[in-house]
């Protein structure tokens, strides 16, 4: 039978070789795009940014209904939650939003096979399929889009029922009355703020003295103190050891502080990172290079590997692993592919963590200007002193700008409060155009909105804000 | 209403220039046709008047280089008081230069760059953007107001010395001008010189004659250069190559004496031409003489004074040089070279006597001029000098 040809072959279809397979097809490419998953749309879809948000979205509305209405004036009896209905409604929405993708996919006439890909020579890619057999097609250029998948604890397996990573904490059929959380990163504290609404003790066991690492350290601690109020419950400096199931329960075993600490839950959900799935594809012995501490692979500002027809995107490669920055960088191989010269500026990706309120941030941290040496200057602003957010009733939080001292220039935006996620919109778009503070406080913002709080940290800047 | 302040042309071929000066500061009121600032061009430094009365705004910094035609300041008209009065006919005649943009646009800038600039009175389009698509950033207005206000940053710092070894300082126009002109007439032409000297006691005894009378009539003084002008006319008409220019493969002689004066002003030597100096009375040479002087060290002087000269006459005598070889003025063929008078022995019908000398040198352009001709130039003006009822004559 003869090998089918492509120019472009994409193995993976999360959003960043989804993305990079509709450009590719754009730019004039035959294009095939090599899925393992029955539905495209890769983690971010199936099993991470879409589903929790929707699950989000219902849990928020169940805390409105039970805690809030009241407030407004709205008086409801005692609201009821129904577990397997809100992942029913989960579940259509990542549907739907699946067969967007492949109704994308037939009118861009992009070949979609289904199967594990692997390169067995630079142009040459075996696919093998869920029964077990094995395919070949051949490429021109090949990107790699394979992502990432959660990292585990060797000394707490996930089973798959106790222990579960976050792609099953989307999926659990009733609330469970005690969750344990192992890492106080993003996907921790955003599952555990879902199922803290619908009614869980959550208990967020964190190796490290904060949350949020790698976050805007004050931000990071505005933010974690909105969490605990609203019942989340926080142990840091905690080192998790071990588990044991007893009963229909399991219990975790940790140190802290050199003493014996035991969290007994009925699940436990362990969110401590997540690490590439670079492994497994055949690429090494072609040359291409792998890092063996991060399991990154090492690519050129043009996101082409050490083989020059293969690219690499997504989170395989360095950078924040977040949907947005591969959907960036699948543009960006599909162009450079065809003779382009697109680079991703890592310094201007937005991060956001979904909690309420929400904490988004583009840019440096004042961590990393201090560290790095770089003088600066800061602007803030809280929500409490912003008309819309007190209409809205979501007053915590606050905006946060970082400029250089000298230059004005806009170095870091973080924002912890409502809609923190929207807002970070404006604030990419000043960071990527290189705009000082001061051009942000000259430009005009509609009252009442959300974004004025934004305008009012940059007028803070220069100690010049009206409404404090 | 705005007018905007641009520079105007100040000559032909000059496409550039330097605001050397502001006479006014920004908010200052000013009048229809004040002086407003001076552009120093590589030939002349020009006074430019407001085209307008109102409040001033500067847009260039003192020292900034500026193009013919650039917009280097605004005129607010609405806050001058004397707006109201001005007439409709006058308020139509300069609504044709009345700015329609801010005169910052043209430049793609962030708006905290636009306020900087303005109150910084930067011109943005004098500004490189380092943004996106050249866009200009806050960050290069600072930059550029700094660079401006550090114009030694490149002096380096001696830490073991109070007194610099060195300072660099940039030419002016002027300078690098004469610098260009006078390396290539170096090295463009034949340059040769030749010597004479001329008896001065007979243009001192008219001098010494007629010099009230001279001063009462005609409100100047009777100097030397009026003589020496008509010399060289005498040796000119008698020699016309040393009157002639190099075109490519032609000689082109000159049927008119226009001849050049040098003159030393605090910016370089400037060289205003006398125009058809043969039909000149003695007179009317000195006061033309004194009026292109005072013009050029008071900086008015134009680039039409400065063009089209046949023959150049310096005096180095002023400053007292014995001896010389000028320069060439191209693309003229000869330059007379002035010189100190000094009482000296000399030999007349056998006896030695006491003599008023002056030496007097010819620098011509060898490839038109033979030395004979040039020689014969020089005894012929030598003549005329010591005897000047020669130049009335025409003997």
């Amino acid at each position: 039978m003869a090998i089918e040809s492509f120019d472009v072959a994409i193995i993976g279809g999360g959003p960043g070789g989804y993305v990079a397979a509709i450009r590719a097809s754009q730019l004039g490419f035959k294009v095939a795009c090599i899925e393992k998953r029955e539905t495209l749309g890769g983690t971010c879809l199936n099993v991470g940014c879409i589903p929790s948000k929707a699950l989000l979205e219902s849990s928020e509305l169940f805390l409105q209904a039970s805690k809030h209405f009241e407030n407004h004036g709205i008086i409801v009896s005692k609201p009821q939650i129904d577990v397997p209905a809100m992942i029913a409604r989960k579940d259509k929405i990542v549907k739907g939003l699946g067969d967007g993708i492949s109704s994308l996919f037939k009118k861009n006439k992009i070949n979609r096979i289904a199967g594990l890909g692997k390169i067995i020579a630079s142009n040459r890619i075996e696919v093998t399929d869920k029964t077990g057999s094995k395919s070949e097609i051949e490429a021109k250029f090949i990107i790699i889009a394979t992502g990432s998948e959660p990292a585990s604890l060797p000394c707490l397996p996930m089973d798959g029922e106790f222990v579960v990573s976050s792609a099953e904490a989307l999926n659990f059929k009733s609330v469970p009355k005690d969750l344990v959380v192992v890492g106080a990163g993003y996907i921790g504290l955003e599952m555990g703020s879902v199922w803290t609404r619908l009614g869980s003790n959550v208990q967020v066991l964190e190796f490290l003295p904060k949350a949020l690492p790698i976050s805007d350290s004050e931000s990071a601690a505005l933010l974690q103190r909105s969490l605990e109020k609203q019942g989340l419950n926080f142990n840091f400096d905690t080192k998790v050891t071990g588990g044991k199931r007893e009963g229909g329960q399991i219990i975790i075993e940790c140190e802290k502080a050199g003493q014996k600490v035991q969290f007994k839950a009925d699940k436990a959900l362990v969110c401590v990172g997540r690490k590439p799935n670079s492994l497994g594809l055949g690429i090494e012995a072609l040359g291409i290079i792998v890092d063996p501490r991060t399991a990154q692979i090492k690519v050129d500002q043009f996101l082409r590997t050490a083989v020059p027809n293969i690219y690499a995107i997504g989170d395989l490669v360095a950078g924040p692993m977040l949907a947005h920055k591969a959907e960036e960088e699948g543009v960006a191989a599909a162009e450079n592919i065809a003779g382009g010269k697109t680079t991703v500026n890592h310094d201007t990706i937005p991060s956001v963590i979904y909690t309420w309120p929400e904490l988004s941030s583009v840019g440096k941290t004042e961590e990393q200007l201090k560290e790095t040496k770089v003088p600066y200057k800061i602007g803030k602003f809280p929500f409490i002193a912003n008309s819309r957010a007190r209409t809205m009733g979501e007053t915590e939080g606050m905006v946060k700008i970082l400029a250089h001292e000298k230059t004005d220039r806009i170095l870091g935006v973080h924002i912890v409060g409502p809609r923190a996620s929207d807002m970070i919109a404006e604030a990419v778009a000043w960071v990527e155009m290189q705009a000082s503070a001061e051009d942000v406080a000259r430009t005009c913002h509609a009252h009442p909105t959300l974004s004025e709080a934004f305008k009012e940290a940059a007028m803070a800047v220069e100690k010049k804000a009206i409404h404090i | 209403m705005i007018t905007e302040i641009k520079v105007p042309s100040v000559g032909e071929s000059i496409s550039e220039g330097v605001l050397s000066k502001w006479y006014k500061k920004t908010g200052d009121t000013v009048k229809v046709n004040e002086p407003l600032f001076e552009v120093e061009t590589e030939k002349a430094t020009t006074e430019i008047v407001a085209p307008d009365a109102g409040v001033l705004t500067i847009l260039t910094a003192e020292g900034d280089k500026v193009l013919i035609g650039a917009v280097v300041g605004k005129i607010n008209k609405s806050t001058a008081g004397a707006s109201p009065a001005t007439s409709p006919a006058s308020v139509s005649a300069s609504s044709a230069s009345v700015a329609t943009e801010p005169a910052t646009s043209g430049a793609v800038s962030n708006p905290a760059a636009r306020h900087l600039a303005e109150k910084a009175g930067v011109d943005l389009s004098a500004i490189a953007g380092s943004g996106k698509g050249a866009r200009v950033l806050k960050e290069d207005v600072i930059a550029h107001v700094e660079s401006q206000q550090k114009p030694n940053a490149i002096v380096p710092k001696d830490v073991r010395r109070e007194v610099a070894r060195e300072t660099r300082q940039r030419m002016t126009p002027i300078r690098q001008r004469i610098a260009e002109r006078l390396l290539h007439a170096q090295q463009s032409s034949a340059i040769l010189t030749t010597f004479n000297e001329a008896d001065m006691s007979a243009i001192m005894a008219f001098r010494a004659k007629y010099k009230e009378s001279f001063q009462k009539k005609h409100g100047v003084g009777l100097g030397f250069m009026s003589f020496f002008v008509k010399a060289v006319i005498e040796g000119l008409k008698a020699y016309p190559a040393v009157n002639a220019r190099i075109d490519n493969q032609d000689i082109v002689y000159h049927h008119f004496y226009d001849i050049g004066v040098a003159v030393s002003t605090e910016k370089g030597l400037m060289v205003p031409v006398l125009r058809n100096v043969d039909e000149l009375t003695f007179a009317e040479i000195e006061k033309k003489i004194v009026e292109l002087a005072v013009k050029a060290k008071e900086n008015k002087i134009t680039v039409g004074d400065l063009q089209g000269g046949t023959f150049t006459i310096t005096n180095g005598g002023t400053f007292g040089s014995m001896l010389s070889t000028p320069i060439l003025n191209p693309p003229q063929s000869g330059i007379l070279g002035m010189h100190a008078i000094q009482k000296r022995a000399v030999v007349v019908d056998d006896q030695i006597v006491i003599r008023p000398m002056m030496y007097i040198a010819l620098s011509y352009d060898h490839r038109i001029i033979d030395g004979k001709e040039a020689v014969s130039f020089l005894v012929r003006v030598k003549e005329c000098l010591e005897n000047p009822e020669r130049i009335f004559f025409s003997v």
